[in-house]
């Protein structure tokens, strides 16, 4: 028998995955330089703290954080309570069977549609029908229609990797249910919620499409101070100075996508962070 | 040093009785993505005379900023072709009455590679053949036959764009009409790529971006007849209307019930001082004093008249 042949096979299989690695390993180390050489130059502290201005070397994007963070806490504050409670339900109430199967094919079907299509939906009932106007209240709750799904699905994923043990521990010492879901279930699902929550609101940050559709200024001279205000986020920014024609501005579109990343890149960072800290605590039950 | 002194002078400007600093209020702008840098460079210099007074500027393209524009939400409109005869429609149903003020020019340039050695320019009928809807143009040959036998790549901007309805109304006859097969984008950066990296493509798009891109690409000069002489776009020759039929005025749409609130009416007179430098600063081809003026002076009349 020739084994030599089989140890081929191996190594070429090897081969191929790292090869299928390094592709999206270069793909991205190509954007990542090709950005930090466009953008490096502009990259400051008036960058931060500036407004727009047709001069490149004064502009800034300091309404555009503003704006994205405000969108970041107020789209926290409605799509977390609802996703959690609607995934609470979905795993804990409501029983096994067809409405169950239907309801998860959809929200798994709306999590993977395009998000213009959720700008859309937020012109028409946000905009039009309840006259939020394109306000950061508008945008907050579109945003939040984009992200439910994901965290939903995160959330019951979660959920459901509780171990039925811890359930039936807590009902065995006289639990009613909801005290079984919120003191047991809960906390013991809450790393991989966590998880979600932040990675979903991470995409929250870094889409234009809705926002566009639902109207987010361009150019604005002042931050919100209250919900109902107009706003500009940073990604509106970067596609506004892109669509410029002189160059200097898509040296400053690659800046303002620095500030993003490290944005994006710190978002991620707490989103593992969390995760190893509550497991760690987990263990220790 | 000219900029210090641009800025000392609109601190010096005489503008209201009250103190600028203390005026309040919004001013909502959205539409065209053409007439964006010159409303933004404006919103810039208002803000330091004016600081609380605020402004937003969106940028839904001429078509969608009429739609929001009409609807309510904003007191100005970016426009880069005038308003068409069904939003003017529109805006007869809802009683809307606005004032239609033009803030400067731009000349739609058509262009191609700069290593393409044969074209230099075009007359009007061979754009019509080249653009009209199920044109036979495939390739540069069936435009001049002493050209290559080679295809024509086209490139030109999305239907929503005021650029795309002023082109097809100047060469077609009327606005939207166009082949659809051609690389269409929104962005006008996409087309300047997308001509640069293509030695036979052609396409067209606002004057503000061939400037920029001089270098990598090369304008047609163009010809309003067979036989006339073509004109090359340039400041002068779009100022002059000698650029000959895509030069084209771009506007701002004011609404009546707006210009009565104060913050409005401000930043419109403003825009009317400072548009002559500030259109030229962001380049554009800025209109001639008198008509800036005669803009300022309807801006009073309507105060005067309420």
């Amino acid at each position: 028998m020739n084994f030599s042949w089989r140890y081929q096979k191996n190594s070429l299989f090897k081969l191929f995955t790292l090869l299928a690695a390094l592709f999206s390993l270069i793909a991205l180390t190509t954007l990542l330089v090709h950005i930090l050489h466009e953008g490096w130059q502009y990259l400051s502290p008036q960058l931060l703290k500036n407004f727009p201005s047709r001069f490149p070397h004064k502009a800034g994007i300091y309404p555009a954080i503003m704006g994205s963070l405000w969108l970041m806490i107020l789209t926290f504050f409605i799509a977390v309570p609802l996703g959690l409670l609607s995934a609470l339900y979905i795993e804990e109430y409501l029983p096994k069977g067809k409405w169950k199967s239907l309801i998860m094919v959809n929200i798994k079907n709306l999590s993977s549609m395009p998000s213009i299509i959720y700008g859309l939906l937020g012109l028409a009932i946000f905009i039009h029908t309840l006259g939020f106007d394109h306000s950061l209240l508008s945008g907050a709750l579109t945003l939040s229609l984009l992200i439910l799904p994901m965290i939903i699905i995160t959330a019951t994923e979660a959920i459901r990797a509780v171990p039925k043990s811890l359930r039936m521990a807590s009902f065995a010492l006289g639990a009613e249910k909801h005290q079984v879901v919120f003191l047991q279930v809960l906390p013991a699902a809450l790393p991989g919620i966590l998880t979600g929550i932040i990675l979903s609101l991470s995409r929250a940050i870094g889409e234009t499409a809705p926002l566009i559709v639902i109207g987010a200024a361009t150019y604005i001279s002042f931050t919100p101070e209250s919900i109902m205000d107009p706003f500009t986020v940073i990604p509106l920014q970067i596609y506004s100075w892109t669509s410029r024609p002189q160059a200097e501005f898509h040296h400053l579109a690659a800046s303002a996508i620095i500030v993003l990343m490290i944005l994006l890149f710190s978002l991620n960072l707490l989103a593992v962070f969390i995760r190893n800290h509550f497991q760690k605590y987990k263990s220790r039950l | 040093m000219k900029r210090l002194i641009f800025l000392s002078l609109l601190m010096l400007s005489p503008s209201t009785q009250s103190a600028p600093q203390d005026l309040r209020g919004t001013v909502k702008i959205d539409g065209s993505s053409t007439v964006f840098p010159i409303t933004e460079a404006v919103a810039e210099e208002f803000n330091k005379v004016f600081p609380r007074v605020r402004v937003t500027v969106g940028v839904s393209g001429t078509g969608g900023g009429f739609k929001k524009f009409l609807s309510g939400y904003t007191d100005i409109n970016d426009a880069s072709r005038p308003m068409k005869p069904s939003e003017k429609q529109k805006a007869k149903a809802k009683h809307i009455k606005y004032i239609k003020f033009p803030v400067g020019y731009d000349g739609i340039t058509v262009v191609v590679n700069p290593k393409n050695t044969w074209a230099t320019e075009l007359t009007v009928e061979e754009l019509r053949k080249i653009w009209k809807p199920q044109s036979t143009v495939k390739t540069w040959k069936d435009i001049r036959p002493e050209w290559p036998n080679k295809p024509i790549k086209l490139y030109g901007p999305g239907t929503d764009s005021g650029t795309f309805d002023y082109f097809t109304e100047a060469i077609l006859g009327k606005s939207g009409r166009s082949r659809s097969d051609f690389t269409k984008s929104e962005d006008d950066n996409v087309l300047v790529q997308g001509v640069m990296g293509d030695l036979y493509a052609m396409g067209y798009f606002g004057y503000a971006y061939y400037k920029e891109n001089k270098n990598n690409l090369k304008a047609l000069a163009i010809a309003p007849k067979k036989g006339a002489k073509a004109i090359l776009p340039s400041l002068q020759s779009i100022k002059e209307g000698s650029y000959k039929p895509l030069s084209r005025e771009i506007y701002i749409y004011v609404k009546e019930s707006s210009l009565k609130k104060p913050a409005v009416r401000e930043f419109v007179s403003f825009y009317m001082k400072h548009a002559k430098n500030l259109v030229k600063n962001v380049g554009y081809v800025p209109l001639t004093p008198k008509k800036y003026q005669a803009a300022n002076l309807k801006i009073e009349a309507f105060s005067a008249k309420k």
